[in-house]
C-alpha cells in the first residue's frame, strides 16, 4: 500500500527528530564534562512531539515552550551550534549566554521562548493567538507545556478565556506522565488532560505522542480548526522522556521495566521502519542522513565550544528597551546572515474588525437602535 | 485648560492613544460595559468596541499574561488591575515574563505593555484592600514604575507609558480619582524618568509621589505661616529614579523628609536616602527622616486607618526635627 506521506517530508521529520535525539545525547555529555551548567532538561523520547506537529504548520506560526525547549526550536530551523552555544552561554548563543538551557528564543524561526515557571507560557500563547485575530491574521500559535503544568492556574484562567474567545492556539500538553518525580496520576484528579477541555467548551483529544505521524494528522487538523476561527484545542500527546527530569535526576522513581518497556516505543526506529516499509527509502539513505546528522552536531559542540563568553558591558544590555533601539537578530549578529524579522503593521495600517462579543454586541447595537429584545 | 478629574485625565489619554494607534487595546475586569470600576474607561466600549475594550474574567494572572504574549507580537496592551492588590496575583507574569523577556530572549523580544491600576490605602477597607505596593515593581529591573499625583501627570505619562517599548507599571491613586486640576488639551505628554519640582522652597526638601503629595502639599502651607520655606520634589517615575533631581534639591536645601505611603523596610525611600547619602553626604546638614506607613496591617476601625498613615501633622513633625526645631 502506497503511503500518503510524500518521501520529503518523512525524511524531513526523520531526520529532525534523529537530530533532536543527537544533540541531546550529545548535550548530555557536555554536562557532565562540565561545559553546561544550570537546570538541563532533556528530550529524548519525546522527539516526535516536537517534530511531527512543527511539519504540520507554517513557518510564521507561533510556537512556544517550556523549559524542556531544545526540541523546538531545532524542529523549526534554528541554527544547532547557536542552541549549543546558549547551552555553553557563550556570546554566540541565541540569547548570547543570557537564557542558557530554558530559555531558548529563536524569533526569526517564531520561536517564542522556553520558560522556566512551570505553566508560565501558556497565558502568553493565548496573548499571541489573541494578537493574530486582531489583527486578522490567519496565524495559528503552538504552545508546550508539560502534564504537571496543567494543575497550575495559568491553564484554567488561560483556557477559559481563550474558549470563550475561540483563540487560534493549541496547546500541547506533552504528558510523559511525571512531573520532576510525581507521577501525574498522584496529583491530578483528572489525569487524562485532553479531558479536561470539556470543562471550557474546548475540544480536546489524546495523540499518541510517540508516533509523529499522528502528532502530524493531529495538528494538521487542529491548525485547520483553529484557523477556520473555532477556536482553541488541547492536544494531550501520551509521551515518555527516557531520561530523568534533568540531567542530574537518575529517575529512580521509576521502575526499570516500565522504562524498557516505553522504549520500545521509540519514535524515531518506528518512523524509520515505516519508510522502509513504505519503500520511500532505503538504508543506506537512512545511514547517509545518519552521518550528516552526527557531523552537524560535532559542529554544534565545536562551535559552542570556540565561542567566546559574552563581554562584561553584555550585562548593560538587553534589559530596557532604549529609544531608537533595534531588536538583536541573533543568526546576522552572529553568522552574518541576513535574516527576514517578523514586523507587525504599524497603527496607521491596521484595521481591527473582530469583533470579541458578536452576539453581545449585536444585542447593544439593537438596543441602541431602540430595538426590543 | 480644562479643569478635569484624575480619572477623566486618564481616560482621555487612553482615548488619545487609541485613536492614534490601533494597537493599543484595553483589557481588565469591567473595564468595558460597567464603564470601569473606578470610570477610568467610561464610553470606551462604545467608541472603540468590544475588539479593542475587552472585559476580562476574574483571572488576574490569566490577562496579565494574555497581555504580555500579545505585546511579544507587537500589539500594545494596556492591562487595567482594579487594584493593584488583586495584581498579586498576576505578579508572576509582571514579573518572570515581562519584565524578563528581553533580557532572557537576548534583545531580541520586547514587552511594550502598561498595567495601571489604582494603589494605595484607604476607604475603611481594611489589611487586603489597602496597600501601596509600589517599591515590590520598583526592585525589578525590567520595569518602568510611575506615580503620577495630578491629573496632568496622569495624562502625560499614560500616554507615555502607552508609547514606551518596555513594560511600564503605573500606580494610580485609588483617592485621586476624584481630584481635579488642570489638564492640557491634546498632546501633552511627561516624560517617564524625570521628577518634578512642585513646590519651590528654600529650608527643608521633601521627597515624595503620588497621594502624598497633598498631605505634603497641606504641611507645607502650614510650615510657610511659621516661616519655613519647603520645596517638595515629587518623584513621578519611582524606576528610574531621578537622581539628577533628588541631589539637586538636596544640593539646595540641604535637608531632608522623605514622605512614602509604603511600609519603611525596602521601601523606595530607603533607596533614595541610599543615593543621598552616598552621593551628597557632605550636603546634608541633619539626617535624612522617612515619614512612612507604620509597620502594621491596616485596620478597619477608621482611627486605626488613620493612625497608620502619614498625614501633615506627621510630616510637619519630621520636618521640624531635621530643621532641629522645637516640638519635633
Ligand atoms: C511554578 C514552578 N513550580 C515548580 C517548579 C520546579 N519544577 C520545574 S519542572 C517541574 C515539573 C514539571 O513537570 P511537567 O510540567 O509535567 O513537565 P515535564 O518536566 O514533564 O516536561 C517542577 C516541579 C518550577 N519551575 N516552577
Amino acid at each position: 500500500m502506497a503511503s500518503q506521506y510524500s518521501k520529503e517530508l518523512l525524511l524531513t521529520m526523520y531526520r529532525k527528530m534523529y537530530l533532536i535525539r543527537r544533540f541531546e545525547e550529545r548535550t548530555d555529555q557536555q554536562y557532565k564534562q562540565g561545559k553546561i551548567a544550570g537546570f538541563c532538561h532533556l528530550y529524548i523520547g519525546q522527539e516526535a512531539v516536537a517534530v511531527g506537529p512543527n511539519e504540520a504548520i507554517r513557518p510564521d506560526d507561533y510556537m512556544l515552550s517550556a523549559y524542556r525547549d531544545h526540541g523546538q526550536p531545532l524542529a523549526r530551523g534554528s541554527d544547532p551550534g547557536m542552541v549549543m552555544a546558549e547551552l555553553f552561554g557563550r556570546s554566540t548563543g541565541y540569547s548570547k549566554g543570557k537564557g542558557g538551557s530554558m530559555h531558548i528564543f529563536d524569533i526569526e524561526h517564531h520561536f517564542y521562548g522556553g520558560y522556566g515557571i512551570v505553566g508560565a507560557q501558556i497565558p502568553l500563547a493565548a496573548g499571541m493567538a489573541f494578537a493574530s485575530r486582531y489583527r486578522n491574521e490567519d496565524r495559528v500559535t503552538v504552545c508546550y507545556f508539560g502534564d504537571a503544568a496543567a494543575n497550575q492556574g495559568s491553564f484554567h484562567e488561560t483556557f477559559n478565556m481563550a474558549a470563550k474567545w475561540k483563540l487560534p492556539v493549541i496547546y500541547i500538553c506533552e504528558n510523559n506522565r511525571y512531573g520532576m518525580g510525581t507521577a501525574i496520576g498522584r496529583v491530578a484528579a483528572v489525569p487524562e488532560i485532553h479531558k479536561r477541555a470539556a470543562a471550557y467548551n474546548m475540544r480536546g483529544e489524546a495523540v499518541d505522542g510517540m508516533d509523529c505521524l499522528k502528532m502530524y494528522e493531529a495538528v494538521k487538523d487542529a491548525a485547520e480548526y483553529c484557523r477556520a476561527g473555532k477556536g482553541p484545542v488541547l492536544l494531550e500527546a501520551n509521551t515518555y522522556r527516557f531520561r530523568g527530569h534533568s540531567v542530574v535526576d537518575p529517575a529512580s522513581y521509576r521502575k526499570k521495566e516500565e522504562v524498557e518497556e516505553e522504549r520500545k516505543n521509540d519514535p524515531i526506529p518506528k518512523l524509520r521502519e515505516y519508510t522502509l516499509k513504505k519503500k520511500l527509502a532505503t538504508e543506506a539513505e537512512f545511514e547517509a542522513i545518519d552521518e550528516e546528522v552526527k557531523a552537524q552536531v560535532d559542529a554544534a559542540v565545536k562551535f559552542a565550544d570556540e565561542s567566546p563568553e559574552p563581554s562584561l558591558d553584555e550585562l548593560w544590555r538587553d534589559t530596557i528597551v532604549e529609544p531608537g533601539e533595534e531588536d538583536v537578530r541573533p543568526r546576522e549578529r552572529v553568522l552574518g546572515m541576513k535574516v527576514k524579522w517578523p514586523s507587525y503593521p504599524s497603527g496607521q495600517e491596521l484595521k481591527v474588525t473582530w469583533d470579541l462579543e458578536p452576539r453581545e454586541h449585536a444585542e447593544r447595537e439593537d438596543k441602541k437602535a431602540g430595538l426590543a429584545r | 485648560m480644562a479643569e478635569l478629574m484624575y480619572r477623566e485625565a486618564l481616560n482621555q489619554a487612553l482615548a488619545e492613544e487609541m485613536e492614534r494607534d490601533a494597537n493599543v487595546f484595553l483589557i481588565g475586569e469591567e473595564v468595558g460595559r460597567y464603564n470601569g470600576a473606578f470610570k477610568v474607561s467610561l464610553g470606551l466600549l462604545d467608541r472603540f468596541g468590544s475588539a479593542r475594550i475587552i472585559d476580562a474574567p476574574i483571572s488576574e494572572l490569566g490577562f496579565a499574561g494574555l497581555g504580555v504574549g500579545a505585546a511579544m507580537v507587537g500589539l500594545r496592551p494596556v492591562v487595567e488591575m482594579m487594584t493593584w492588590n488583586f495584581a498579586i496575583l498576576a505578579m508572576d507574569q509582571i514579573v518572570n515574563n515581562a519584565a524578563k523577556l528581553r533580557h532572557m530572549s537576548g534583545g531580541q523580544l520586547r514587552c511594550p505593555i502598561v498595567f495601571r491600576g489604582p494603589g494605595g490605602a484607604g476607604g475603611r477597607l481594611s489589611s487586603q484592600h489597602s496597600q501601596a505596593l509600589e517599591a515590590n515593581y520598583a526592585h525589578f529591573p525590567g520595569l518602568k514604575v510611575i506615580a503620577p499625583a495630578t491629573p496632568a501627570d496622569a495624562k502625560g505619562m499614560l500616554k507615555s507609558a502607552i508609547r514606551d517599548e518596555n513594560p511600564v507599571i503605573m500606580f494610580e491613586g485609588e483617592r485621586l480619582y476624584a481630584i481635579k486640576g488642570e489638564v492640557p488639551e491634546g498632546e501633552h505628554v511627561v516624560p517617564i524618568g524625570k521628577a518634578d519640582v512642585k513646590r519651590e522652597g528654600k529650608d527643608v526638601s521633601i521627597i515624595t509621589w503620588s497621594r502624598m503629595y497633598y498631605f505634603c502639599e497641606e504641611a507645607a502651607k502650614q510650615l510657610e505661616q511659621e516661616g519655613i520655606s519647603v520645596e517638595i520634589l515629587d518623584l513621578r517615575t519611582l524606576r528610574p529614579l531621578d537622581e539628577e533631581a533628588i541631589l539637586a534639591t538636596v544640593r539646595k536645601t540641604n535637608r531632608v523628609v522623605i514622605v512614602e505611603e509604603g511600609w519603611a523596610l525596602a521601601g523606595v525611600g530607603a533607596s533614595v536616602v541610599d543615593i543621598i547619602q552616598s552621593k551628597a553626604f557632605d550636603d546634608l546638614d541633619a539626617p535624612v527622616v522617612r515619614v512612612t506607613g507604620l509597620d502594621v496591617n491596616m485596620s478597619y476601625a477608621a482611627n486605626l486607618e488613620n493612625a497608620t498613615q502619614p498625614d501633615a501633622p506627621k510630616i510637619i513633625d519630621a520636618v521640624k526635627k531635621v530643621l532641629y526645631r522645637e516640638g519635633a
